[in-house]
């Protein structure tokens, strides 16, 4: 029963990678961006909750309520003022940009925060859990997580399809050009959905530190585990990015349960096995977002 | 469009004169142990390395169009490297530093046959996460120290005075070895194609040019020099541990240099080089806030200037050090393309 209860853990991780994955998946298929600072961004977001719980003893589950809108401007201002610029031909730029971002993110919150573990803490939540039989039980906070990727993923999908703002970003993706001329403020569209990424974002920093620790030098990690995601469950594609999660969470679960030091690195491998036999990963949908 | 109506040229006067010059300066570099103290050498070590692994780095993203974050991952096979067959094999140390650029060039081979597959910011990440594998591979070995690390015996039992010399020596032969290959390489056709890459892959790779095999051989050549100057900086620090050597901070530190310096040019990693060494000797003191600085500046090169400061130099005053371009001149009553002529027309052959 053990290793069902291991499987059922990274399952269930997978809803928190989904989260990270679909703010990446966004703005790449809005922009063409690939958010080298995306991990550190989390981080941030983390810290700032920090901040709150620390200042008024909030419960870091409600400052969400403030982190999220925060983070949201954060990315509003961020495109406008600076990636809205490297935004050329040259699609080298944008990477080199948020790579400096992201180093500068690390090292910046190093200097405020020391590189202390730091833990977010959210109460009786975060350990309660539904026992299904004797030796198998589910925590509450890790379905919550799932649940909030669910519902992520699913309200994204509804935006993008079904309101006015949606088709002005699907119409951004396919032809920039073509968007603008219609009438779409490309440059506006561009800070909303990195916007929206570091809200979604902002979620998962805060719900991933609250279930483990985080120090200013994790986000590089995240990152790449959001990348691993995207890749997996295939590029472009929300519901995929949900597969993707899944497998990762189950990979390192199992790696992790194999020998101690394994987890993260088998989570790589699977990735890398997924590269070398099915590259366009497992549900691709890259032509839309 | 007949030959003799035009004449390509890839050097003019001044650009002998410069090299010349350079020339005598790695010659003058050469002698440096002979006479200053012990601890120049040793300070120099690092200059010289970093020279070598911003080249490298330029290598692949100035001139292939290949942008890694991954290039920690063969600065750590190198060192590793020197420990394996310095201590595991009982080679020379020295020996082993040339080993251990060739096992990090070998190990690079399979590696870009899976992020190869990867595109722009994906690719990054990709090389990103293939350093990260490196690196918990090592971790998860006990014969290497696990995450605490070996210290490299071999080396450590050496003469103080030989080591220093042969590290220097070493790290000297690395960063002119790593300039003169860029230089050679931008020379030759492979050089022509990798540019050609940068500008316009598809247009390049419906010439017939093989885009694959030229970038591979780009991140070959890369993954060598970075390994053989990352078993250099090991010799000077003796003792190897899997988070620094492979840490991420070894390709911010390329990254800056070359963007700051001038992307695509071989002179830009130098002046970037140099201009890190300073900032990182002159704010020690004062934590990482010297890498902050670095990567707000590169920021802002990147939006601003992207040339970066060579670039710039370049573009204003037509300088160049070390020539990789070719110069199209014309002979005389030859006018239909003459719009598009670069400025250095009718520059002496």
């Amino acid at each position: 029963m053990t290793i069902v209860n291991v499987i059922l853990q990274g399952v269930l991780l997978g809803g928190l990678y989904a989260l990270y994955a679909v703010g990446l998946s966004l703005i790449f298929g809005v922009m063409r961006i690939v958010n080298l600072a995306h991990g550190d961004l989390s981080i941030l977001a983390a810290f700032i909750s920090l901040l709150i719980v620390d200042t008024i003893g909030l419960n870091p589950l409600l400052a969400l309520v403030a982190v999220i809108p925060l983070m949201f401007v954060v990315g509003y201002v961020l495109q406008l003022g600076i990636l809205n610029f490297t935004l050329s031909s040259d699609e080298m730029r944008p990477i080199l940009v948020t790579f400096g971002m992201s180093i500068i993110l690390q090292n910046a919150l190093l200097e405020t925060f020391t590189a202390d573990s730091q833990g977010l803490d959210a109460g009786p939540v975060e350990n309660a859990s539904v026992t299904l039989t004797s030796n198998l039980a589910i925590g509450w906070f890790p379905l919550i997580i799932m649940v909030a990727a669910v519902v992520v993923i699913t309200g994204l999908n509804f935006f993008l399809t079904r309101t006015q703002l949606g088709r002005a970003f699907r119409a951004t993706s396919d032809d920039q050009e073509a968007a603008r001329l219609m009438g779409v403020n490309n440059r506006r569209v561009y800070g909303l959905a990195m916007g929206i990424s570091l809200g979604i974002v902002a979620l998962a920093g805060v719900v991933m530190g609250i279930r483990t620790t985080f120090d200013p030098l994790t986000g590089p990690l995240r990152l790449i585990f959001a990348y691993e995601t995207v890749i997996i469950g295939g590029l472009g594609s929300s519901w995929g990015t949900l597969i993707g999660g899944v497998i990762l969470g189950v990979a390192q679960a199992l790696g992790a349960y194999a020998s101690p030091g394994w987890g993260i690195l088998a989570g790589h491998l699977v990735f890398l096995a997924v590269l070398a036999f099915r590259p366009q990963g497992l549900l691709p949908k890259t032509a839309e977002i | 469009m007949s030959s003799e109506r035009f004449s390509v040229i890839k050097a003019t006067g001044g650009n002998r004169i410069a090299l010349a010059i350079a020339a005598a300066a790695a010659v003058v570099l050469f002698t440096v142990p002979f006479w200053t103290d012990q601890s120049t050498p040793r300070t120099l070590v690092t200059l010289l390395t970093l020279i070598a692994i911003s080249q490298m780095w330029n290598l692949l993203g100035g001139y292939a169009g290949l942008v890694s974050v991954g290039q920690q991952g063969y600065l750590g096979l190198g060192a590793y490297g020197l420990w394996f067959f310095a201590d595991r094999l009982g080679v020379h140390p020295f020996l082993s530093v040339g080993l251990a650029a060739l096992l990090a060039g070998a190990i690079s081979i399979p590696t870009a046959g899976l992020v190869f597959r990867l595109r722009g910011g994906y690719f990054a990440i990709g090389t990103w996460v293939t350093a990260e594998v490196f690196r918990l591979l090592v971790a998860n070995i006990r014969e290497t120290g696990g995450g605490s690390g070996i210290t490299i015996t071999s080396v450590a039992q050496m003469g103080t005075g030989t080591r220093m010399m042969g590290t220097y020596w070493l790290a000297l032969l690395v960063a002119v070895g790593t300039v003169v290959v860029v230089y050679l390489l931008l020379r030759s056709r492979l050089g022509l194609a990798l540019t050609a890459i940068r500008d316009n892959e598809s247009a390049v790779e419906s010439l017939g040019i093989n885009v694959f095999r030229a970038k591979l051989w780009a991140y070959i050549i890369s993954a060598v020099g970075t390994g053989a100057a990352g078993a250099i900086i090991y010799l000077n620090l003796l003792r190897v541990q899997p988070s620094a050597a492979f840490g991420i901070s070894w390709t911010a530190i390329m990254i800056f240099a070359v963007v700051i310096g001038g992307m695509g040019t071989i002179e830009g990693p130098i002046i970037g080089a140099f201009l890190f060494f300073v900032l990182q000797e002159t704010m020690a003191e004062y934590g990482t806030w010297y890498l902050i600085t670095l990567g707000i500046l590169a920021v802002a090169v990147t939006v601003r200037f992207p040339a970066g400061i060579w670039g710039t130099v370049n573009e204003r005053w037509s300088l160049s050090l070390f020539p990789v371009r070719r110069i199209l001149r014309m002979e005389e009553g030859w006018s239909s393309a003459s719009g598009d002529l670069p400025r250095d027309r009718g520059s002496n052959v």
